[in-house]
């Protein structure tokens, strides 16, 4: 892809975005859409308070794909073979194009997306904290496709059919890379595997740190869970988080045995009266500490992003004088 | 493949450009996720897999060429620095946007020109590769001298750092034209042109931009740079180092 499009200022912004005024008329009638499975667009009437969780839930995915490109991009200059170091540069690319898809996604419900990039920085919104882990090793960069990305599916797939049309749409193409990701992590770990003792003892220690970070992926206990309720009466959320965690343990277990690693959970084991795995209990204090970011990856990770931003602010202003001056010369010869 | 097309000069002819892709490509993948805007994170990604895709191509046929079973993971991560055949210009650091993109294009402009030569070339497996690299090179000419443009053009600042840009890297342009013994022998078995001959084409090419972009080009200085006779700048032993660190550190393993 070779786009250069730079977020210009809009002449009016108010002139876009839906309409707000709240209307039990129109209540009815997204009400009675959602019911029946249908898809809201962009222009059609839609509650505040719908379209506000939309903006945080598609912009808080988009900075996390964003901020995801920064932990694999760390072994970029590093692969160990011209054929990992391509796949591993396209799949930080497809990452930074799942950003964009979803930016563009957020700015139909009437926002920028500088201005989405701007609450990145400043701290108000979230992204994944998954993220803020570290990758200290190569083996790290296959377990993140595997475990991250194979999470991350199982999160996205109900999204593909979510209510809310542009979000459901980019969702099925963003679903589509992230399971070509996973088979890719997978193979490599494969090749790891059959190698020599140091490469399987690096795999294992790389399972053994993001084990627990893939399954706090999920969020809160159903119970717990602060957003769940409204999502899922909107058609937002289609699975509770504790149904899409048990589905992913269930499925990665089987994984890890043709790999030929262990998890690091002595609770985990197979419960033939419930059909499913038994695992032990998540440390919510770790997850809380790294969602509210109190941790010095969430600072690095951060200032990685502003730094970005911030050595770019001369070259997007030169685009944007560019075009002014190109503007006005046209102006002039016609 | 008979003799003449196994010669020294001629592995060390289709080495060059593939350590020209390698290089560049290695430099270009270190913007992913730093770029100034995201969809540049992009195109920077997608010009650095073009050319480490034209290195894997370069470098595989390299080594058969060679004969001694080295194949293109070898080549690129197992040598030392004095075999590395690279235009000293592809491994110098990044810096800032300006120099990136000026050095794109100031080499992707000489990319153009040689694989457009390299189309005919009698060696068929490197004017097959030719084909399919020309078309992502006049893309990589494109992109950046659109931002040349921009930038030289834009506001005060951004003028001043393509200016310097310039006035940095120009200096390292006179050595894609050097003639060095292998170029002489492989010109005269129509392997491809001796690089001395697309000095004319490349100025022809390059000036019209730097001129729109309002840029001042540099006077020649006596200035040499070595790098495709092996002898590089500081800057390659630690790129080395940093590409070449797991095959180094896990000697034979598979990845």
């Amino acid at each position: 892809m070779y786009t250069q499009a730079l977020d210009i200022p809009q002449q009016n912004p108010e002139a876009k975005g839906p309409r707000v005024v709240e209307n039990p008329a129109y209540q009815a009638e997204f009400d009675a859409k959602v019911d029946a499975g249908g898809y809201i667009e962009a222009k059609d009437w839609m509650p505040e308070s719908y379209r506000k969780t939309l903006i945080r839930q598609i912009s808080q995915h988009a900075h996390s794909e964003i901020v995801g490109m920064l932990p694999e991009g760390n072994w970029i200059t590093r692969a160990p073979t011209l054929k990992r170091k391509a796949i591993l540069i396209a799949k930080v690319q497809d990452e930074g194009g799942h950003g964009l898809y979803l930016y563009a996604a957020a700015e139909t419900l009437g926002v920028s997306r500088d201005e989405l990039i701007e609450a990145l920085h400043s701290g108000k919104a979230k992204y994944s904290s998954i993220f803020n882990y570290p990758t200290l090793t190569w083996a790290d960069i296959g377990v993140i496709g595997w475990l991250v990305d194979g999470a991350a599916i199982m999160n996205q797939i109900p999204l593909c059919k979510c209510s809310y049309g542009p979000y459901a749409r980019a969702m099925v193409r963003v679903c589509k890379e992230e399971s070509f990701h996973q088979r890719q992590g997978y193979d490599l770990l494969l090749t790891m595997m059959k190698g020599t003792q140091e490469q399987r003892d690096m795999v294992q220690d790389a399972v053994n740190r993001w084990w627990w970070p893939s399954i706090m992926m999920f969020g809160p206990h159903d119970k717990d869970s602060v957003h769940s309720t409204q999502s899922a009466r909107w058609g937002i959320k289609r699975i509770s988080n504790d149904d899409l965690r048990q589905k992913f343990v269930d499925a990665t277990v089987e994984q890890a045995k043709v790999l030929g690693v262990t998890m690091p959970d002595p609770e985990l084991k197979w419960n033939a009266e419930r059909g499913h795995h038994d695992f032990g209990a998540i440390d919510w204090d770790e997850f809380w500490n790294v969602v509210n970011g109190h941790g010095q990856g969430n600072v690095d990770r951060l200032a990685a992003r502003v730094k970005a931003w911030e050595d770019g602010a001369w070259v997007r202003a030169a685009a944007l004088e560019y075009a002014r001056k190109q503007a006005a010369r046209e102006h002039q010869a016609a | 493949m008979n003799q003449q097309m196994n010669s020294p000069e001629h592995i060390e002819y289709v080495t060059r450009i593939g350590d020209n892709a390698l290089i560049l490509g290695q430099r270009m993948s270190e913007w992913c996720g730093h770029a100034p805007v995201l969809e540049e994170d992009m195109a920077l990604a997608n010009m650095s897999l073009d050319l480490i895709g034209q290195a894997r191509m370069l470098l595989a046929h390299a080594g058969k060429l060679e004969g001694k079973g080295r194949d293109e993971d070898q080549l690129a991560f197992l040598r030392t620095e004095l075999n590395y055949r690279n235009l000293t210009l592809c491994e110098l650091p990044n810096q800032d946007f300006a120099r990136t993109m000026v050095r794109n294009f100031l080499f992707a402009s000489f990319q153009v020109l040689l694989w457009e030569r390299l189309l005919t070339s009698s060696d068929s497996e490197l004017a097959a590769i030719a084909a399919k690299s020309l078309k992502e090179a006049r893309y990589h000419a494109q992109h950046a001298g659109d931002w040349v443009i921009r930038l030289g053009d834009g506001t005060v600042e951004s003028h001043a750092r393509a200016q310097a840009a310039l006035d940095y890297l120009w200096p390292y342009t006179a050595e894609f034209f050097v003639t060095t013994p292998a170029d002489d022998a492989v010109a005269a078995a129509a392997i491809g042109p001796a690089w001395s001959e697309l000095e004319a084409a490349w100025e022809a090419l390059v000036l019209p931009v730097l001129v729109e972009a309002t840029l001042t080009v540099p006077a020649r200085t006596p200035f040499k740079s070595f790098g495709k006779f092996g002898r590089h700048s500081e800057h390659l032993g630690h790129l080395l180092s940093e590409m070449q660190y797991l095959q180094r550190t896990y000697p034979g393993a598979q990845w």
